[in-house]
């Protein structure tokens, strides 16, 4: 039996997204105070992008992120206790520490891999959704990148190879309109992403990424079509990031904080929950989340290094 | 002499590149990586609007429109950032600017230079830490330059900018906060001519890049240990300075290759074969090679330490090939 994806969307919503913020807030202290290096890219401001396209997803279902995968990987179902291990190089993260920020894996709740190579993911959620059309199974894979990934030649590969073979997946562009410190407009002249995909023929949408209560039944209604043999979509989601491209980042320069706060989907939907009257049902789960998220990342420092021999393990597959 | 740091002379060797020529056209804006250091270049970028481009995330596109630009008249300096980054361009580093002087017979040539940040940096992990000096060797008709101060770096690229190949600019964010004395009128250095930064006499470490600075720091060490090390800094990997790698170990008798590639078929498997074809009758020990482990480059630090060449383990090297004991 085919499975419909949920376009609706509620207070867990709500508190999936605090999850991520808490997350990647706390990260950025960690990271400040030296307990994790390395690069360390948040994607604060943008959560409804991954909390509405993942939640329509199948625990099965596989996602394949980039350089700020943070909260995909929540989102998916990651905890954060291994994420932060991961974060922090020690053995319990899900990589064992190998991975780090970028290269998260989460396989066991389908969060298949991020890349640190821009585009990188795009043919991988291709494949997945390859290899589930061809074994007649009913997975969808999604991409999660960037409005930069957009002017790669990767990207417009894809976008022909999904049209072609019909895939099973979903594009998801987050359209934060800067790739690390440029405008888009420096970087294209093509102002809507989604055109690119209306050239290969794969059904688009542009839409505002920051307000939950739209990317969900977007998602939900691309997701539907993968799964029941529709073929590939597009979804341009325009979202701001309301930190710098990366941690530590000398450069850092933002707008007005009042003018970012309008954009913050938390904020945004909250607003709609309050006047949806479901009120009540949002009491405490900042707070809730926030203590949990403090323990996990306690937990994680807590943990132990990789030791020298695992230095050597896992370059090639064992039989 | 004036003192400059190594990020300082990046900035000061586009700028002398830039205003002495005017085919030279600079493309990319990471010169200096992510550091701290990388906004020194925005004056240069100012002042010669019309000859800097920042390329979209297209590398493979805009390398190879570096190289099409060279065949027609400029000659581009090219930035690829994060070496792993020029993964994505090798089709056109590798298939095209290599080989289009040869397959042409001569007639078109690749003058351009193909900037790259090499090697372990902290928390780089797999995707970011890479040193494809060797993979770019096993390919005629590159050259390729790796800079291990400020003066050799102004030099080197002058000689590169000049040149009518296509060359690849090897760099290490690490290099950039070292310090070093540049000559006021620095000339371009010749390709093909090895530094010997440090005499000795009872071992060769042949190093690159930042590998001379940590060679340089075991050396030191070693002295006080009674191990004399000379140090050979190649300067230019293609052409190789065969001759003075050669003459170093016909002294010493011994060889320590240190550098930042993976083992397997790496700069310093090239290096010990070279010795190993024309001066083993040199040889009072074992040729020893120090190299990035052949594991992908793991993200936790302590495990980044274990599989980079670290100063550690060159002071190790040295003692087994020249038979020390540690901590004599
Ligand atoms: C192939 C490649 N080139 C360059 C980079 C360096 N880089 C990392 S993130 C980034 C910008 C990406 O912009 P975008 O796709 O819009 O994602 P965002 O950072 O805005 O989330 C760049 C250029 C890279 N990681 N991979
Ligand atoms: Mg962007």
């Amino acid at each position: 039996m085919v499975v419909t994806a949920p376009a609706q969307s509620g207070p867990e919503d709500l508190e999936m997204m605090w999850r991520i913020r808490a997350f990647e807030e706390k990260a950025s202290e960690l990271f400040a105070r030296g307990k994790i290096s390395g690069l360390l890219h948040l994607a604060i401001g943008q959560e409804a992008t991954a909390v509405g396209v993942c939640g329509a997803l199948q625990p099965t279902d596989r996602v394949f992120s980039g350089h700020r995968p943070h909260g995909h990987a929540i989102a998916k179902g990651a905890e954060t206790g291994r994420l932060f291990a991961e974060l922090a190089g020690r053995r319990t993260g899900y990589c064992g520490g190998k991975g780090g920020s970028m290269h998260l894996a989460a396989p066991e709740v389908g969060f298949v891999t991020a890349t640190g190579i821009v585009a990188g993911n795009l043919p991988l959620a291709l494949g997945a959704a390859l290899s589930s059309k061809c074994r007649g199974e009913s997975d969808v894979a999604v991409a999660f990148f960037g409005d930069g990934a957009a002017q790669t030649g990767l990207f417009h590969e894809c976008l022909n190879l999904a049209s072609l073979w019909q895939l099973p997946v979903v594009l998801v562009c987050e359209n934060n309109g800067f790739a690390e410190f440029s405008p888009l407009s420096a970087h294209t002249v093509v102002e809507r992403l989604a055109d690119h995909a209306d050239t290969y023929g794969i059904p688009t949408e542009t839409i505002d990424g920051n307000d939950l209560t739209v990317v969900r039944p977007a998602a939900a209604a691309a997701i539907d079509r993968a799964r029941n043999g529709g073929g590939p979509s597009f979804l341009e989601c325009l979202t701001h990031r309301l930190r710098g491209h990366y941690e530590g980042d000398p450069t850092l320069k933002r707008g007005a904080a009042a003018r970012d706060e309008a954009k913050d989907p938390i904020q945004r939907f909250t607003r709609f929950l309050h006047d949806a009257a479901r009120s009540a049902e949002l009491e405490g789960i900042e707070v809730r989340v926030r203590a949990e998220v403090e323990q996990a990342a306690e937990e994680a420092l807590a943990a132990p290094w990789p030791e020298r021999d695992d230095l050597l393990t896992n370059v090639v597959a064992q039989p | 002499m004036p003192r400059m740091l190594y990020a300082e002379a990046v900035v000061e060797v586009l700028r002398r590149s830039v205003e002495g020529d005017d085919r030279v056209h600079l493309m990319g804006q990471y010169f200096l990586g992510l550091t701290p250091h990388r906004t020194m270049v925005g004056d240069l970028y100012r002042q010669y609007p019309d000859r800097v481009y920042f390329p979209p995330i297209a590398e493979l596109g805009y390398v190879g429109a570096g190289i099409g630009a060279a065949i027609a008249g400029l000659r581009p300096i090219v930035d690829c950032a994060t070496a792993s980054f020029t993964f994505q361009a090798f089709a056109q580093i590798l298939n095209e600017a290599a080989n289009i002087h040869y397959m042409s017979g001569g007639q078109t040539s690749v003058p351009m230079v193909i900037h790259y940040n090499h090697g372990v940096r902290g928390g780089g992990a797999a995707q970011h830490s890479h040193s494809p000096q060797a993979m770019m060797w096993n390919t005629p008709g590159l050259e390729i330059v790796t800079p291990s101060n400020p003066a050799d770096l102004i030099g080197l690229v002058l000689t590169a900018v000049a040149s009518d190949n296509p060359t690849i600019w090897v760099d290490h964010v690490r290099l950039f906060d070292i310090e070093g004395e540049v000559p006021e009128n620095i000339e371009p250095i010749p390709f093909g001519r090895a530094s010997i930064p440090r005499e000795g006499t009872d071992l060769t470490i042949f190093a690159s890049s930042w590998m001379v600075r940590r060679s340089l720091e075991a050396s030191e060490l070693l002295a006080s240990e009674g191990i004399s090390v000379e140090v050979v800094d190649p300067r230019t990997l293609v052409p190789l300075d065969e001759e003075a790698i050669l003459r170093s170990v016909a002294k010493t008798g011994r060889l320590l290759v240190v550098d930042e590639c993976h083992l397997r078929c790496g700069v310093g498997a090239e290096i010990a074969a070279t010795v190993a074809e024309h001066a083993y009758g040199d040889l009072l020990a074992p040729i020893r090679r120090l190299a990035t482990l052949d594991v992908p480059v793991p993200f936790s630090p302590p495990l980044e330490q274990y599989v980079e060449p670290t100063t550690a383990k060159i002071l190790a090297a040295a003692r087994s090939v020249t038979g020390v004991q540690s901590g004599a």
